[in-house]
């Protein structure tokens, strides 16, 4: 069977680089995005050029839960692979005192991938191998005072993937939770960052295809951000609540 | 957008600039509308200052390829693409770039701005040659297309225009035929400047020809050289263990990490080195089958290699005076280096055939001998090319813009007569010096 892989979130600079990742490597790419603009038209044309694969283009909104089952039928081929990427940062002090912001932040970054991943398990559960890979981030390792909203959303994305992989292993279904620490992109912007500890979204489309190809389970960009999460998370409340952080 | 200190390949000059990466041509406008000057920049790979400015819309996100016939070998490609990328996309089709500079990691939009040339201009012409159309987007934010038949002054001025017509978005260049990727490669070396300059002429029917010169020899041996000529080979050309024809480069790099010391290079290493490479092929002619790679881009397996210069970075001189008097012009500027004692590294000696119908009155080549030189930037080294550029003035000759970071107004002036800049936003700090403004 020919191998194909979607990525939900194909705006996304770490998407971007995945689709490359993947379509190198010999698999259809579907890039999914909120419009199909002239820019995704373009990434198309260029990743379909370079590696010689057929790209598709669809439309999907994360957050419009009830088109997310037609979402599924509508596409060309039901891909093997799928990278959940999309997400919105969104304006902590604006969630905090208007809580439509704050919904749109968990319903972007947590809901919408559950809604659109239960819908393809239950496309492709006993029929297909697969693997499923979330983008999930180390703000979902402790709610800090400047990004909580954002954080907890991604802490039960986190949440999430590591009780679906329980639950698929044994339908031959990989589950990979992706947890970047900095990485150079749109939304990192301006935002100052100690070289070591920032990934560029080349790299993490590469570290994220190997560790996909080893059947990794939780994988942390760079590894050293495992440790470093290890100690932030072993600070205790005590003292941590009174951080600013 | 974001500002930072940044320099081209020669480490020299270093500014600060505010610096714009859009990754779509779509959004470049308001920019471009709120900025009073501004340059376009690809990868940096020219030496000097031509793509500095305090402003600068980078192309390196518009990467994008767009469009490739595979049967008639017609690419189109957003500019900020590498021919690096290129040559990965198409040499498996048994497709080349119809001109290549020295590196292949230039932008194709860098390319089209400084009408870049190889090894085969007196054959085959500069890059001009085989641009079949453009998109530029000018100062009032138009994006205009431009070809031989539409826009034709735009499409002229813009070939070799140095990024002064605005920035180019995409580029449709017609790609070369190969049937293999490597290089029937002859290699000759010549005791001095006058036998180089006979082989030259005896063997201008190769299509790529190109000498390496030691630039330190003195006496009957000055201008001691190796000519390597090269032809694109053949299926049957090539050993029966060679299984894929249509290889392209690897990504071996090797790095160095960190500026060398400024006592590095120094006459004593300079010359130490130009008797290694000159002794290394012992016979007088050499005849062997090697990949492009090696043969067009020997330097790129070295990344950043110009760090050797040290931190205070380094310029490279090239000109062109034409073939009239142009050895005893050559003899004379050779003539001046080696007694000045500021050895170059590289010295690469070329040839250019007729000038390009469609290109820019700052475009560069023009029928005549082209020598490039690398000089470590010191006090003394700006007075030998004051002196330099006195010579190739009264050879009739120019200077590279695209290398150049230190010619005088007045010098510009006389070389290059006829051009006038029209725009009042796109100009780097290069031409501002030029212009004197
Ligand atoms: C090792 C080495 C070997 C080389 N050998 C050769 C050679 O053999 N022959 C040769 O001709 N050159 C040679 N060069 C020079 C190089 O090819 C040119 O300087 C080329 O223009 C660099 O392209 P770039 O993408 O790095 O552009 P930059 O260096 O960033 O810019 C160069 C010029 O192009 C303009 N420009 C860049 N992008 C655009 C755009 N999209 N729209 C409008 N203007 C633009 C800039 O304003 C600037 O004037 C060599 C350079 C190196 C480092």
């Amino acid at each position: 069977m020919s191998k194909s892989c979607i990525i939900l979130g194909s705006n996304s600079d770490i998407g971007q680089a995945i689709a490359h990742k993947f379509a190198l490597n010999g698999y259809a790419i579907i890039l999914a995005s909120r419009n199909i603009d002239e820019y995704q038209k373009r990434l198309q044309q260029d990743i379909s050029i370079r590696y010689n694969v057929p790209v598709s283009l669809v439309e999907f909104d994360g957050t419009n839960f009830s088109e997310h089952e037609q979402f599924w039928h509508s596409l060309p081929v039901m891909p093997n692979v799928v990278v959940s990427v999309f997400g919105y940062l969104g304006d902590q002090e604006k969630a905090v005192a208007d809580f439509n912001e704050a919904y749109k932040i968990i319903s972007s970054n947590y809901i919408g991938h559950v809604s659109l991943i239960n819908k393809y398990v239950q496309q492709v559960k006993g029929i297909q191998t697969s693997a499923i890979i979330g983008i999930s981030s180390v703000a979902g390792e402790r709610g800090r005072q400047s990004n909580y909203i954002y954080g907890s959303s991604k802490a039960a994305f986190t949440c999430y993937l590591s009780g679906l992989r329980n639950d698929l292993t044994k339908h031959n279904i990989h589950v990979m939770t992706v947890i970047p620490g900095f990485v150079k992109t749109k939304m990192l912007g301006d935002m100052k960052t100690p070289d070591f500890l920032t990934a560029s979204p080349e790299d993490v489309a590469n570290r994220i295809y190997n560790a996909f190809v080893n059947k990794k389970d939780v994988i942390y960009i760079y590894p050293i951000w495992r440790y470093i999460m290890l100690v932030i998370k072993l600070i205790p409340e005590f003292i941590f609540k009174k951080m600013s952080l | 957008m974001y500002k930072k200190l940044i320099q081209n390949w020669g480490n020299y000059p270093k500014i600060s600039a505010e610096v714009f990466e859009p990754s779509s041509s779509y959004i470049i406008n308001d920019f471009i509308r709120k900025t009073p000057k501004l340059i376009p920049r690809g990868n940096g790979r020219c030496y000097g200052d031509s793509s500095l400015q305090h402003a600068i819309i980078s192309t390196l996100k518009l990467n994008k390829f767009l469009f490739f016939d595979k049967e008639n070998g017609i690419i189109t490609v957003e500019s900020g693409v590498l021919l690096s990328d290129i040559l990965e996309v198409v040499v498996p089709y048994g497709f080349f770039l119809p001109v290549t500079p020295g590196t292949k990691w230039i932008t194709i939009g860098g390319a089209v701005a400084s009408n870049i040339h190889g090894k085969n201009h007196h054959k085959e012409g500069a890059i001009s040659n085989f641009i079949t159309s453009f998109e530029l987007m000018t100062e009032d934010c138009n994006i205009v297309h431009c070809s031989r038949s539409e826009n034709t002054e735009l499409f002229t001025n813009t070939i070799g225009g140095m990024g002064l017509t605005g920035m180019i978005t995409t580029v449709t260049i017609q790609l070369k035929k190969i049937e293999t990727s490597y290089i029937k490669q002859k290699t000759i070396k010549a005791k001095n400047l006058n036998e180089v300059l006979n082989y030259f002429e005896e063997f201008n029917h190769y299509t790529y020809s190109v000498a390496w010169i030691d630039c330190l020899k003195k006496g009957n041996s000055m201008g001691r050289s190796i000519l390597i000529l090269g032809e694109h080979a053949k299926k049957n050309d090539l050993p029966d263990k060679y299984t894929n024809h249509l290889k392209t480069h690897s990504h071996k790099q090797i790095n160095i990490p960190f500026y060398f010391p400024n006592f590095t290079l120094n006459y004593f290493t300079i010359s130490v080195f130009n008797e290694l490479y000159y002794n290394k092929q012992t016979s007088k002619e050499n005849n062997n089958i090697v990949h492009y790679d090696g043969f067009f881009y020997p330097l790129d397996s070295l990344n950043n290699w110009n760090r050797i210069y040290g931190k205070n970075g380094f310029t490279q001189y090239q000109f062109v005076i034409p073939f009239n008097n142009g050895r005893e012009g050559l003899t004379k500027i050779m003539k001046e280096i080696t007694n000045s004692g500021c050895g170059s590294f590289l010295a690469v000696l070329k040839t250019f055939g007729k000038k390009d119908d469609f290109s820019s009155s700052l475009s560069f080549p023009d029928e005549g001998y082209t020598l490039a030189l690398d000089f470590k930037i010191s006090p003394k080294v700006f007075d030998l090319l004051n002196r330099l550029d006195e010579i190739v003035l009264a050879y009739n000759g120019k200077l590279y813009l695209t290398k150049d970071a230190r010619m005088s107004a007045e010098m510009f002036k006389k070389t290059y007569p006829n051009f006038s800049h029209d725009s009042k936003k796109f100009i780097s700090i290069q031409m501002e010096r030029l212009l004197n403004v």
